[in-house]
């Protein structure tokens, strides 16, 4: 029951750091209609520059800024230089261009940074854990993170639905044509979800970076669940990020908790943890397969 | 016509001398280089007939890809263990058997996945296309019997009754043999009037359906040759690199199988060829100046995206004058 609940914090943790990739994913993909392989670079480019910063100042708060910062300036950059160019073309074109954008990327980190994976050092104060049950202990850092999610997911609602932005957002995802004839300057609403979407992957790599290794490829390993808890949710709706981030979160950790075990009893040890983990991976693409078929635009997706 | 044909037949001639001028040139290497752009060519234009032709972007071709690898290797596995695949197959290092054995099996899968992913469309296409296909390379991850993350060695190439399929030459002639008649097939499905349904729905889905055509059937048929077709160049990999692993499965190989499309030309017919010709040139000269070299690459790849239209195929057309 302790390890019950000790793994569904755990999905609620993954959960919410899908959320903060897939918002910015959902929007780009909604708004701009841009499939946009490159998000997770900006993932590990905020990983990159937090944990740099950090390890060279020695505070790990000052990594949050430089984090953010490096990745909603790459974001601009990815912007300006290719992705504008791209609003225009069709699906294929987009994934190839972002798709060259990885290889950059990845490329340049390894030229900067080396291949092997930086570490980060939680600051005091966030490296014990807290009593949340008797029995329970549970890593601070961790219970950080969830909140710091949650706290997103909030502010991300009064931006969309209570904002003049956050209507112009909605609109755009809605019916973007009818936005731009109705004379709103499209390209510098364009431009500010790209460079939010960009700050909240930054956030999410910076904030990952101390539970995770940083090395190349983090993005990848990540953006294909992204783009699964985009689908599910359905295209352009944040609350659909919402739902499916956290859904994908506890599917996927409690699969990968329990299954090997689950399948021990019932054959040896080394095929059922093989078995387990293979499944467990499979897991969330079932998901979006069936939820695909079932409703094709996503659970919350906007009728086209 | 008669240029084109006689084109091709000097094209033709020049790739059969192939080990010959290798051989002259002393550059071993470059006929191994020939023989895997042969067999990435031919996964690039099965994966261009749904994607340029058919009008459905699939990211998730590395399955049949990978599946056609892993039935040359699960036969050869079995063979040489003398045990039945599932109990019920026996193993075969016969290329006459394990060819079809993976063309069959491929198309099979390619029909149950495009059956459900045909459902769907646009983005939506893209992403459950790219699920299955990473379900697919979980699966065989997971397969510890055959080796899970580090694949099947297959220690010998399959063989062909009179030849000697371990000598390169051979091997490369039955490739390029292979390959002439998968492009003939390809040309005449393109040019049949299944391909001309094929383009129309890639231009009007909604018009062609009014006309009566049932287009999902026509769709669903469409993908399943696609996948044969890369499953047939899967198998051929495996057998010339004599190892199948979860590594012919992984996503990014379905980006560079859409790379090669794109370098070459879209909903062209030799431009796959050329595309992956350029990109396993490209990948081997880069590689050999630096360690670096996808950096070059994407950058490359972002240049021909967002500069070109039409790939290189429409440079050979534009400097060739025709069309």
């Amino acid at each position: 029951m302790i390890l019950f609940v000790e793994q569904v914090l755990n999905g609620l943790q993954y959960g919410v750091m899908l959320f903060l990739l897939a918002a910015g994913l959902t929007l780009i993909f909604g708004i701009m209609g841009v499939i946009n392989l490159a998000h997770g670079s900006l993932y590990m480019i905020g990983a990159y520059a937090g944990t740099y910063v950090a390890a060279q100042t020695g505070s790990f708060w000052l990594g949050v800024p430089a984090a953010l910062a490096a990745a909603a300036l790459t974001g601009f950059a990815i912007e300006a230089l290719v992705v504008r160019r791209l609003y225009a073309r069709d699906h294929l074109d987009q994934v190839l261009a972002t798709f060259g954008l990885i290889l950059t990327f990845n490329q340049s980190i390894i030229l900067l940074f080396g291949r092997q994976p930086l570490f980060t050092q939680l600051p005091a104060g966030l490296d014990g854990s807290v009593m949340l049950l008797p029995g329970l202990p549970y890593p601070t850092y961790r219970l950080l993170m969830i909140a710091v999610g949650l706290l997103v997911a909030v502010g991300l609602y009064f931006l969309i639905n209570r904002t003049r932005i956050g209507m112009l957002v909605r609109a755009g995802a809605t019916n973007r044509e009818m936005v731009r004839a109705l004379g709103v300057d499209i390209r510098l609403l364009y431009t500010l979800v790209f460079g939010l979407g960009a700050l909240l992957a930054g956030l999410a790599g910076f904030m990952a970076a101390p539970i995770l290794a940083v090395q190349v490829g983090m993005g990848e390993q990540i953006l294909l669940a992204t783009f699964v808890v985009v689908v599910i949710g359905g295209v352009g709706s944040i609350r659909g990020a919402f739902v499916a981030g956290i859904l994908l979160g506890l599917v996927d950790t409690l699969l990968r908790a329990f299954l090997p075990s689950l399948l021990r009893q019932v054959m040896p040890g080394s095929e059922a943890d093989a078995l387990g983990i293979g499944i467990a991976s499979m897991g969330i693409y079932l998901l979006m397969a069936i939820v695909l078929l079932v409703r094709p635009k996503g659970l919350f997706g906007a009728t086209a | 016509m008669t240029r084109h044909r006689i084109l091709g037949l000097g094209l033709l001639l020049v790739l059969a001398l192939m080990p010959v001028l290798t051989d002259l040139a002393g550059q071993p290497a470059f006929l191994s280089l020939m023989t895997r752009i042969l067999i990435y060519g031919m996964a690039a234009a099965s994966l261009n007939f749904v994607l340029g032709f058919g009008g459905m972007v699939s990211f998730g071709h590395a399955a049949f890809f990978g599946i056609g690898g892993y039935v040359v290797g699960f036969l050869f596995f079995h063979q040489t263990e003398g045990t039945l695949f599932l109990g019920l197959i026996p193993g075969t290092s016969q290329l006459l058997i394990t060819l079809p054995a993976a063309v069959l099996v491929s198309g099979l899968v390619a029909a149950l996945i495009g059956t459900l992913a045909l459902r769907t469309g646009g983005v939506q296409f893209i992403m459950i296309t790219l699920a299955f296909a990473q379900m697919i390379f979980f699966f065989f991850v997971s397969l510890k019997t055959y080796g899970g993350e580090d694949g099947i060695i297959i220690r010998r190439a399959n063989e062909l009754p009179f030849l000697n399929m371990r000598d390169k030459a051979t091997f490369y002639w039955v490739v390029l043999a292979i390959t002439t008649l998968f492009f003939l097939g390809l040309r005449r499905v393109v040019n049949s009037s299944f391909g001309a349904v094929l383009d129309g729905l890639r231009q009007n889905e909604r018009r062609m359906a009014a006309l009566g055509v049932p287009a999902f059937r026509y769709k669903l048929y469409a993908f399943v040759l696609s996948g044969m077709g890369t499953g047939l160049a899967g198998a051929l990999m495996a057998n010339f690199l004599r190892f199948a692993s979860p590594d012919m499965l992984h996503w990014t190989k379905s980006g560079e199988l859409m790379v090669m499309v794109i370098l070459g030309g879209v909903g062209t017919l030799f431009g796959p060829f050329l595309g992956a010709g350029a990109f396993m040139v490209l990948e081997s000269v880069l590689s050999s100046w630096s360690e670096h070299w996808p950096l070059a690459l994407g950058l490359i790849l972002l240049v021909v995206v967002l500069g070109t239209k039409g790939g290189l195929m429409a440079l050979v057309s534009r400097l060739g004058g025709r069309k």
